[in-house]
């Protein structure tokens, strides 16, 4: 439907609602998916919160402002976030730096930032700033790349990546590495280095182990065997499990479900929402949501193939498939397939930064689709 | 880098790109296909297996205890029942300061150290939203004394629930029990399931024996719950039952005169209606208050009454065994006569001595000095032991045990309380059993006048004698008359278990030891005289003195009772039945260590015997006065009017009783023509199957063959005369 504007004797009017947002540099395809995901979260948050009111609001509050940026950011030209990516990857470095010197701490970690007026988490800012960065660098070197530019690509990961780690924050350190990863990899990184980080990642593994904080190693163990300590750390995995097994095919019906309402599924409405809605929707729902995922990545990843340029394309694959790896963390954490990460599932666990920064990166890609045409037309 | 090379990489790279997305979305499709598979198995395959773990989660099952049943005497006179108890509890969740609140309780409910530490240990084990008990069984004081200052304490209340209460206090504490708290060993043997919510259960008695069915069935109430345990809704409720009431055949008023006869002596009576086998009076004293027990009794007090020499906790009627001294010999007596050994004119000669065939051996007469010449009955009724040596000599033990089993001696009565004890009936087979010796002839004399091996118990005596006066009939003793459904109000009578009928060869032979028996109280002369001389109804009786075991069989002498020490004296035991035609109570008295039966447990049956078929006390003693005399107090009449058995349920505006009327009285069957000469007794047995003796008797044998109440000729006559 975005095709096929050469041949239409009329071009300057438009025609269908398509075009119409086109002009305002919204892709269809995009809005209405991530609408469609963001009620689907709506509507589970008010069973999953306790039929809070409050929570609702305050979730749509944010649903909308991360809307807003993401329209907003979507009208700037993607050569802006080329030139801008060194400068805004750089502030995010010095901020994860102040973080770890004067950060708040809030659940036992630092990751937030009091700047007086706005208080918030620069590792969420490094999750756009990652992959804009490694594009960017990308952009002007011959690809595939060469061992060079590979050596100082891995450094610009790196070094955000250690300082996320260090606040500790396990879960979005991973993201971070996994948007820059992503970027190199469609960049044209050869086999052989990926296959090497892989095997070096299994070496290291032993080494990391050690490294890691204690209750990292509990999630990991817990992980490998719920029902060890089913009544601390693998509380959560087996309550979800039950949430999710006893949900069935057709699922218990919305605001029906009682492993949430009734509290045995701790952070029912943030990081284990996916758990309250498959008790409710079943299965059916569950693979209606991840439809909805799908296309969305799907419209990332066209997108990305249609860019301009390299830095277009890397950032847009980079930001599309980030997004997948979000949804299949979670969705494997809370189905008990992998250990528990503090990864939000997009659009439907409750809590403010990471809808924004999501949809904020949907901007970009909007960005990147619609000026793409007007330049060419 | 030239515009050629950067159209020729730009050309490379698209191509390089698409097909990293390519390999991009086939590892994303594997991924989400990973996704579903372990959604599938989730939600599919074991779908079932999570259904329940969620249920199991959400669904709690709280119990709704029963109300115990009531336990009432045969008249509707509450025993025991459910009384509201208030408890001060505290919550948890509604307290701010803990430690200050219970200091500012600590003056208003005089809380002791105790109280505090037992309430900090539970509040650690119940959930904050729940209600914890501070103190229980508050007094109507302390509840007011609470109540005014309720405003100062947030989240402490008064709750209310049941306490079991006995009325009657100590009164046939044995019989009706108590209930205590649920021990380990309790819980081993009972389903767990019929105590969902209860925490007490049967301990003792009635209590104990008909747990079943006092307890009633629990109900349960399936909510469901919280992660916390909040109970939120209720999804189902599961009725239960609450526990059927008793009526007990026991007398309250009758057991409180008996207490009360038997002054300060420790002892047991058991009365009993012959028509029917009820249980009218249990008595053993000293007795115990139940309440305690109740409450949870405290180590130390609880060993103070084990340790107590009086032995409160024993239930003597039933776990006391002594010999019955005697008062075995109206059971001898019938023997005889069933034997053909002895009948009315039978005549012997007491000189204060006998001997055993072929030994110099010497068994005496209580009374020294002999009785001279007596028929039957006078030596029943003067309680020669010269005749009863030669009747049993003349018996056997056999024929002697044959007959007192059928009377129920040596094994229990069945009666429905518990931990009831079966004696012993001593036998030949019994002896080379557990005492790998032949029965030797001496020990047939001393079982002859109920010293020796015997040991009864007072409930099997009052069996006993209920039996003789049933001539040969008679039921099984128990305790629960009927049992009555709460809630339809249906009455089921508990049927009295007829005995088996006991032999008889003529039809006057229980009519005449009755006869022999009311020489006893009502000739000058009987050794009971002092108790029949002036009673308004006839009494056979029979009075006897059992051998306390501390004495040694050895020892020749019978000490003097006044210069032995009170636990070696002899028990004085008493059996009667009144009115002798037509016989009402059966009843027999022990009194421990207290001497004589016809001084000091006659008086006692008496006045029970009084109490029962009169309404009044009559006869008079130093620990019961008789009843003040009311004007025109029909005796007779008032016999079979007043007192007349019970009033059933229904006379109390109850519904009427679904099966039999509560009072049954059995068919009974004709007592025998009295008076008829049983001469052909005699052709009956010549064999003396029952009695071999052995050419030469042992001659070490003859020690333990001395009758406790023969006197040492040198020494000072033992006060035993009246046995």
């Amino acid at each position: 439907m975005n095709t096929g504007t050469a041949f239409t004797p009329t071009p300057r009017t438009p025609a269908t609602w398509s075009e119409r947002l086109q002009r305002l540099h919204i892709d269809l395809w995009l809005l209405s998916l991530l609408v469609s995901i963001g009620i689907v979260g709506l509507v589970t948050l008010y069973s999953a919160s306790g039929h809070s009111l409050d929570a609702l609001l305050a979730q749509l509050q944010r649903l909308l402002l991360g809307f807003m940026v993401m329209a907003a950011l979507a009208q700037v030209p993607p050569d802006y976030y080329r030139a801008a990516a060194p400068w805004f990857y750089g502030v995010a470095c010095v901020l994860l730096a102040l973080v770890l010197v004067l950060g708040d701490h809030a659940k036992g970690a630092q990751r937030w930032l009091d700047l007086g007026v706005i208080r918030f988490q620069p590792s969420e800012m490094m999750k756009l700033g990652m992959p804009m960065m490694v594009a960017a660098w990308l952009h002007g070197r011959p690809l595939p790349p060469s061992w060079r530019v590979v050596l100082v690509t891995l450094a610009i990961i790196g070094f955000p990546a250690v300082m996320v780690m260090l606040q500790p924050d396990l879960g979005t350190a991973l993201l971070i590495i996994v948007s820059g990863g992503f970027a190199l990899y469609l960049g044209g990184l050869g086999w052989r280095w990926i296959l090497g980080a892989l095997a070096a990642v299994a070496a290291a593994a032993p080494i990391l182990w050690y490294r890691l904080h204690d209750y990292q190693r509990q999630r990991v163990l817990t992980f490998l065997d719920p029902e060890r300590d089913p009544l601390g750390t693998g509380y959560h995995i087996t309550q979800s499990k039950i949430a999710i097994g006893s949900g069935g095919v057709f699922g218990k019906g919305w605001m029906n479900g009682t492993q949430a309402k009734l509290d045995f599924l701790p952070e029912s409405h943030t990081d284990f929402i996916f758990a309250v809605y498959s008790e409710e929707m079943g299965m059916m729902g569950v693979i209606l949501l991840l439809t909805l995922y799908t296309l969305v990545v799907g419209r990332g990843l066209f997108i990305a193939l249609r860019g301009h340029d390299s830095f277009q394309r890397l950032l847009a694959g980079s930001l599309a498939l980030t997004f997948f790896i979000y949804v299949f963390i979670n969705m494997g954490m809370v189905m008990g397939l992998m250990p528990v990460v503090g990864v939000p599932l997009p659009l439907l666990s409750y809590g403010g930064t990471s809808a924004v920064t999501l949809l904020a990166g949907f901007g970009m890609l909007m960005s990147i689709h619609t000026h793409r045409k007007l330049l060419s037309s | 880098m030239n515009s050629y090379d950067a159209l020729k990489d730009l050309y490379e790279e698209k191509r390089n790109f698409s097909s990293r997305v390519l390999v991009a979305a086939i590892v994303l499709l594997l991924l989400i296909l990973l996704l579903i598979a372990r959604l599938a198995d989730l939600q599919v395959l074991q779908h079932d297996y999570y259904s329940t773990r969620a249920d199991d989660n959400r669904m709690r099952v709280v119990p709704m205890p029963p109300v115990r049943g009531l336990i009432y005497d045969r008249n509707g006179a509450l025993l025991a029942q459910n009384r509201p108890s208030f408890n001060l509890e505290v919550t948890r969740e509604q307290v701010e300061d803990l430690d200050a609140l219970l200091e500012q309780l600590t003056p208003v409910m005089g809380l002791t150290p105790g109280d505090i530490a037992r309430f900090k240990d539970r509040v650690r084990k119940t959930p904050r939203y729940r209600g914890v008990p501070l103190r229980t069984n508050l007094n109507p004081e302390e509840v007011a004394r609470f109540e005014i200052n309720r405003y100062n304490f947030k989240g402490v209340d008064i709750t209310a629930g049941l306490s079991r209460t006995y009325t009657m206090g100590p009164t046939a504490s044995h019989v009706i029990g108590y209930v205590g708290g649920i021990s380990e060993a309790d819980y081993a043997k009972l389903n767990e399931r019929d105590y969902q919510g209860i925490n007490q259960i049967g301990k003792l008695g009635v209590e104990k024996s008909h747990e079943e069915e006092l307890r009633g069935t629990p109900g349960a109430r399936i909510v469901e719950a919280n992660a916390a345990g909040r109970p939120l809704r209720e999804l189902e409720q599961r009725p239960g039952a609450p526990g059927r009431n008793l009526y007990l055949s026991l007398d309250a008023r009758l057991q409180n005169i008996a207490e009360r006869a038997l002054g300060e002596l420790d002892g047991a009576i058991a009365a009993i209606d012959p028509q029917t086998g009820e249980v009218l009076t249990l008595v053993s004293k000293p007795g115990f208050d139940p309440h305690p027990f109740v409450e949870g009794i405290s180590t130390k007090n609880y060993r103070a009454l084990q340790n107590d020499p009086s032995r409160p906790l024993y239930n003597r009627a039933l776990q006391g065994t002594f010999p019955p001294g005697s008062t075995i010999k109206p059971f001898m007596t019938f023997a005889g006569l069933l034997y053909g050994e002895t009948d009315n004119n039978q005549r012997v000669t007491c000189n204060g001595t006998y001997y055993l065939p072929n030994s110099s051996r010497k068994f005496r007469c209580h009374k020294r000095t002999g009785h001279g010449s007596l028929d039957m009955p006078w030596a029943l009724a003067k309680s020669c032991d010269i005749f009863y040596y030669q009747l049993a000599i003349n018996l056997g033990i056999d024929r002697i045990d044959e007959v007192m089993e059928q009377f129920g001696f040596g094994k229990a009565t069945g009666i429905d309380v518990p931990n009831e004890r079966s004696g012993l009936l001593p036998s030949r087979a019994w002896k080379r059993r557990v005492r790998k010796e032949p029965w030797f002839p001496g020990e047939t004399l001393n079982i002859g006048i109920g010293q020796g091996y015997w040991q009864i118990t007072p409930l099997q005596m009052a069996q006993a004698t209920a039996r003789l006066a049933m001539r040969g009939g008679g039921f099984e003793p128990h305790l629960v008359h009927a049992i009555e459904d709460p809630l339809t109000g249906n009455i089921t009578g508990v049927p009295a278990k007829p005995l088996p009928p006991m032999p008889e060869r003529e039809p006057h032979e229980y009519d005449d030891v009755i006869a022999a028996m009311e020489l006893v109280t009502h000739s000058p002369g009987g050794t009971a005289y002092r108790i029949g001389k002036d009673s308004p109804y006839r009494i056979a009786s029979k009075t006897g003195t059992a051998q306390v075991a501390g004495l040694s069989q050895a020892d020749e002498d019978a000490p003097e009772l006044n210069a032995t020490p009170k636990h070696l004296r002899d028990h004085a035991w008493f059996i009667a039945f009144a009115p002798t035609d037509k016989p009402r109570i059966a009843i027999a008295v022990l009194a421990e260590h207290a001497g004589h039966g016809g001084s000091v447990a006659a008086p006692v049956a008496r006045q029970i015997m009084d109490q029962y078929l009169l309404g009044k006390v009559l006869y008079a003693t130093a620990s019961l006065p008789a009843t003040p005399d009311e004007p025109a107090a029909a005796v007779e009449e008032g016999a079979e009017t007043e007192f007349d058995g019970f009033v059933t349920p229904s006379e109390r505006g109850l519904p009427p009783p679904a099966t039999a009327p509560l009072l049954t009285i059995p068919a009974q069957r004709p007592p025998a023509a009295a008076g008829e000469n049983p001469a052909d007794a005699i052709a009956v047995d010549d064999a003396e199957a029952g009695f071999q003796a052995p050419p030469t008797p042992p001659p070490v044998q003859g020690d333990s063959v001395n009758p406790p109440s023969e006197d040492d000729p040198t020494k000072t006559p033992a006060p035993h005369g009246d046995h």
